[in-house]
């Protein structure tokens, strides 16, 4: 076979596969080049018998390759089978190093240094990127590997763990069993690492279980030489605080990272136009970026499920061959557009509907039909309500066409119109908090209503998108905090003024004695604010997101009287004192608002100096991730008599799985914080989830839709480890048959092919009378706090403990 | 929020109960005087029916528990009503009974129901006063973690031994071994300990099983022989199990007391719930010999 092919598929996971198959049922010439051994690594690695999930179920598969539901190794056989039939020319263990050239001269380098000519190129090689290498001679050896599939294979082998992030602090744990595992930690310390590996790993190094190595290099590999082979056929040279040492080995794992995929990418000349590696490439609505012949398809493109990459791969080849296919998509838009008062087809309603919304201009054509199909066209009624002040909601609207009108204001109610091209919803989108106004619906109206992931990757890749939400942001947050009755003209200079700051979690915004030069408005996250009392730090206070800090040394042209510290990482609006006198100017009554709100803090921070068990109480809730709370669960010890009940009502209410453990998690004053969702702010759980199952209902639970595909994501990201894989379990008997016939509980028994989920607290959304834990504590001893509650509870506590 | 179930919404049940009590003892002083208080009066029969509501009401408390859908008030409430109305309880069917007793199943139903009654009352006291120590007493840790403490505590006690004289590993594994936590009921709600420990004899040769609470004896034994060691690396090895020994002693004291304490709020149950379906028996059976014999 000639070296010289229309179609070059780099990377073999499901968008390569189908691209390739594709191609070859085509009988166009193509080659598909895969790194590893096999087709699917990444479906390969697994869990044996793991439920591989076809979610969006709405999107029609268009593949050669056969996809659906099904355990992985149904799926990864069917796949086999495939490029079997369709005689695919695959090349395993061909990894590419170099792509140079345009259409139709490209230009591939393999690490073995052979070349492969190509006229297109199809990007198909995910996100996830190649593990670094340890780069010492040696690392050839058989003895190096750089994942561990199943810890239990091995059995009384010295090995050695090269790698102290939770990848490799895993790998150490499952290996230690029947093992000799040694550690080798180039610092001092295993701060990269969440707590829980973290801790587990310290004791078994104290209790001899374990060795590591500190501040130690990994210098070479070599095999044993005579005396050594009796003890492991290699050595492991390294250079530790005392010298070097030869460490005899039978295996090294390394777990030191990997290269993100995007340089890879970015060195063949693909631009990511926000400049970060997290963004996406920019790309044409037929998956070609801006170097000429250069296709990306799935993950790495922004299509994290393999249906969507499996379609892709099928288009990209007709596209390639210059075939007009509508996308698989198109039946779904067409649906979605059956409202609009304009009927065109779905294309030109797409060009209608980007052109008429300035914050989406710079979109290319893919990103908006990506944006448009995830979010939901809205044709209102006028007057109909859009959503109201204090919702939890975080979705972010645009007005395509009419208008909107926004009632904002506590007791003096004022509302102000938004026009076609405008948008709102960015205040909640981007501090997590509530709604802060009631928009309702105006006349002919056409709204896109974007869920917060969608926005969110759309901030990550464009970087006006950001620049034009922030600006906005910060001039609507000045207005609603200081002067509801300015125009949005009049207060751009003062916005201009504005900067956002952003601050880690414990950063101090300023500290106590700082001479007091600006005001801070926290726009998410929140702040502690403490005093030092007879040498000692004493929390005094907590705002959350939406309140200003800082007015009191403002107002009085002072030093600051306190320090404010960030609790969790937090952004604020910085106005400086000579825009907050220029405010103060504009509104006679904003000097008496602050002076107020300055009165009452005052008068509560004396109220708390006097109480500095509330003060600790405050600093042990924040560290137990309150600061980013909205609804906690807390538990009074004083009151729980431990009979398990708020666990036992969980559990039934919720399918027979507990999303709380009551006895865990930590206790302060009295004060028992159970592993039990917290509902933050910015939930971290929502990060990284393929399907978006993760949403946030307008009353404020975090909740897992049934979409989801159970990939564990939420469960690793939560810092707070109240998120479980759980399968559903067997229908429980009835409450009379278990009294009366003693049936026994299924609830343990759980079959090992259901398919696990993720499982959380949903703050027992859509059943009457709230959560069923707190309902079903007998002695009162469960009560749910809210960010708004919170100081006031502490108070309330410390006082009568 | 966060109130005790005595003080649930103002104590509302409290003045419920008191009124319904102040009802029936203005009452039965008022009935007239021409029988003796009886329960076949029309005011025995009211009582009666009062109380025979309140059993099964009261007894609805174990439903209502298990009903976690149910959207009837929430659960505290329930209690604190229920805590009340049991109280009330008592005095009504006492009015009820007219004073009247025998050797009968209408007094044994009344004599379960005090049992009952005071078994409850027994509850109360526990529920309100063993939370905090219970809290107090575990120190934050979960009892999981306490476990997983005492057997760290054990393998280096193991790891430290390995490198002394046999005796000295043999008699940490046999102080590891011969620990006994909630031993029996008897022990469980006294607290008391029971561990021995298998020590060399003093004469030399040979060892023999003795109690060890406390850690009593091994303490005893180490300290002797720390007191007799003269060999640098010995004497440290010695203190450093001795160190060991007495972590151990405190969190084996904390484990004993979480299990007290966690088993009397639970104990009474046993006692309150059998012998509640013991009262329901026997109270169909008083209903149905009253309206049979009548």
């Amino acid at each position: 076979m000639s070296d010289r092919f229309k179609i070059a598929v780099v990377g073999a996971g499901p968008g390569g596969l189908s691209a390739a198959t594709h191609a070859a049922e085509l009988g166009v010439s193509h080659v598909l080049l895969e790194q590893s051994a096999a087709p699917a690594n990444t479906i390969q690695r697994f869990q044996k018998r793991k439920h591989v999930m076809a979610e969006p179920g709405v999107l029609p598969l268009r593949s050669p390759l056969a996809f659906g539901p099904a355990r992985r190794e149904d799926v990864l056989a069917a796949w086999t089978d495939g490029l079997a039939k369709h005689r695919v020319n695959v090349r395993y263990n061909a990894t590419v190093t170099q792509i140079s050239g345009t259409r139709p001269a490209i230009v591939i380098t393999l690490a073995s240094g052979e070349q492969i000519f190509a006229e297109n190129v199809v990007f198909a090689i995910g996100v996830q990127g190649n593990p670094r290498q340890l780069g010492i001679p040696g690392q050839e050896l058989p003895c190096v590997q750089y994942q561990l599939d199943d810890p239990d294979q091995y059995r009384d082998e010295s090995v050695i763990v090269v790698g102290v992030g939770d990848a490799g602090l895993e790998n150490a744990l499952g290996l230690q069993d029947h093992n000799r595992v040694t550690l080798l930690n180039t610092g001092t310390e295993f701060d990269r690492a969440k707590e829980g590996n973290r801790n587990a790993v310290l004791k078994a190094i104290e209790s001899g279980v374990m060795n590591c190595y500190y501040s130690s290099t990994a210098v070479a590999i070599e095999l044993a030489n005579a005396q050594e082979l009796a003890h492991a056929p290699y050595v492991f040279v390294i250079d530790t605080a005392s010298g070097r040492t030869r460490l005899p080995v039978n295996r090294i794992i390394a777990r030191i990272g990997a290269i993100a995929p995007s340089k890879f990418v970015e060195s063949c000349g693909i631009v990511f136009p926000s400049g970060d590696p997290a963004g996406l490439p920019a790309l044409s609505s037929q998956y070609e970026s801006n170097v000429q012949g250069l296709y990306v398809i799935g993950a790495l493109g922004g299509y994290p499920l393999i249906k969507q990459a499996l379609n892709q791969g099928y288009e990209v080849v007709e596209y390639i061959l210059g075939r007009k296919i509508e996308p698989a998509d198109h039946p779904l838009f067409v649906e979605k557009f059956r409202k609009l008062p304009f009927q065109q087809s779905v294309d030109v309603t797409l060009a209608l509907m980007q052109q008429r919304v300035p914050l989406y201009r710079d979109l290319n054509t893919l990103m908006f039909r990506e944006l448009t199909l995830g979010s939901e066209v809205h044709t209102p009624q006028a007057g109909a309500l859009i959503f109201s002040k204090n919702d939890y909601t975080n979705s972010f609207y645009v007005i395509v066409q009419g208008s909107v009108e926004i009632e904002l204001g506590d007791d003096d109610k004022y509302r102000l119109t938004l026009g076609a091209g405008e948008f709102f919803g960015e205040m909640s989108l981007l501090s997590g908090r509530r709604r802060s106004g009631t928009v309702y619906a105006g006349a002919d109206c056409v709204l896109l209503e974007s869920p917060r992931r969608e926005i969110n990757k759309l901030l990550a890749s464009v970087a006006t998108v950001k620049r034009v939400l922030d600006q906005q942001f910060v001039a609507r947050a000045i207005r609603a905090a200081f002067a509801p009755d300015a125009s949005q003209e009049d207060l751009q200079p003062i916005a201009d003024c504005a900067q956002l700051q952003r601050f880690k979690a414990d950063e101090a915004l300023f500290n106590e004695g700082d001479v007091a030069d600006t005001l801070h408005l926290v726009r998410s996250g929140s702040v502690a604010i403490s005093r030092f009392v007879a040498g000692r730090e004493v929390v005094t206070s907590y705002l959350a997101a939406g309140n200003y800090v800082g007015e009191m040394g403002l107002m009085g042209g002072t030093r600051r009287s306190a320090t404010v510290k960030a609790t969790v990482p937090t952004e604020t609006v910085c106005l400086d004192a000579a825009s907050f006198a220029q405010l103060l100017e504009r509104n006679p009554r904003l000097r008496d608002s602050v002076q107020n709100t300055a009165r009452k803090r005052i008068a509560a921070n004396v109220d708390m100096q006097s109480q500095p068990q509330a003060g600790d109480l405050i600093s042990f809730l924040l560290r137990q991730g309150l600061g980013e709370a909205t609804d906690v669960l807390l538990i009074d010890e004083t009151l729980c008599v431990g009979c398990d009940n708020c666990e036992r009502a969980c559990a039934d209410t919720h399918q027979g799985t507990s999303r709380l453990d009551r006895e865990a998690g930590p206790t302060f004053a009295h004060v028992h914080v159970p592993t039990s969702c917290r509902h933050c702010e910015n939930p971290h759980c929502m990060k990284d989830c393929p399907p978006d199952a993760i949403r946030r209902a307008p009353n404020g639970e975090v909740f897992i839709g049934d979409n989801c595909i159970g990939c564990g994501n939420c469960e690793r990201n939560c810092p707070y480890g109240v998120i479980h894989m759980a399968a559903k379990p067997p229908e429980q008997p009835g409450l009379l048959a278990r009294l009366l016939f003693g049936a026994a509980n299924t609830a343990a028994v759980v079959s090992k092919d259901e398919i696990k989920k993720a499982v959380k607290c949903d703050m027992c959304s859509g059943q009457a009378g709230g959560p069923a834990c707190v309902r079903a504590c007998p002695t009162g001893a469960a009560i749910r706090v809210s960010p708004e509650k919170f100081v006031e509870f502490v108070s309330r506590t410390a006082r009568s403990s | 929020m966060h109130e005790s179930l005595l003080a649930y919404r103002q104590k509302r049940f409290l003045w419920i109960a008191a009124a319904l009590v102040l009802a029936s003892v203005i009452a039965y002083t008022m009935q007239s005087n021409a029988e003796p208080p009886n329960g076949g009066s029309w005011l025995g029969y009211t009582l009666g029916g009062i109380g025979a509501a309140l059993i099964l009401w009261l007894m609805a408390l174990g439903l209502r528990k298990r009903s976690y859908r149910s959207t009837l008030g929430n659960l505290q409430g329930w209690v604190s009503a229920h805590v009340y109305l049991g109280l009330a309880l008592l005095i009504i069917v006492t009015l009820h009974t007219g004073f009247q007793f025998g050797w009968n199943v209408h007094t044994l139903a009344y004599v379960l129901m005090c049992v009952v009654i005071g078994s409850g009352v027994v509850g109360v006291v526990l529920y309100l006063r063993y939370p905090s120590e219970l809290s107090a007493n575990r120190a934050s840790l979960t009892r999981e973690q306490l476990t997983e403490q005492l057997a760290e505590l054990d393998a280096r006690s193991l790891r430290v031994t390995s490198r002394m004289p046999s005796e000295y590993h043999d008699l940490a594994q046999s102080v590891r071994d011969r620990t006994r936590l909630g031993d029996g009921v008897v022990a469980l709600l006294r607290g008391t300990d029971r561990s021995q420990v298998l020590m060399p004899n003093a004469a030399g040769g040979g060892a023999s099983v003795v109690m060890n609470s406390d850690q009593r004896a091994v303490i005893g034994f180490l300290s002797d022989r720390l007191s007799r060691s003269t060999e640098g690396a010995q004497t440290q090895a010695l203190t450093e199990l001795m160190s060991l020994v007495t972590a151990r002693r405190s969190v084996l004291a904390q484990l004993r007391r979480d299990a007290q304490l966690k088993a009397w709020l639970q104990i009474w149950l046993y006692v309150h719930v059998p012998v509640t379906f013991g009262l329901f028996a026997a109270l169909i059976a008083h209903v149905l010999s009253v309206f049979l014999y009548w």
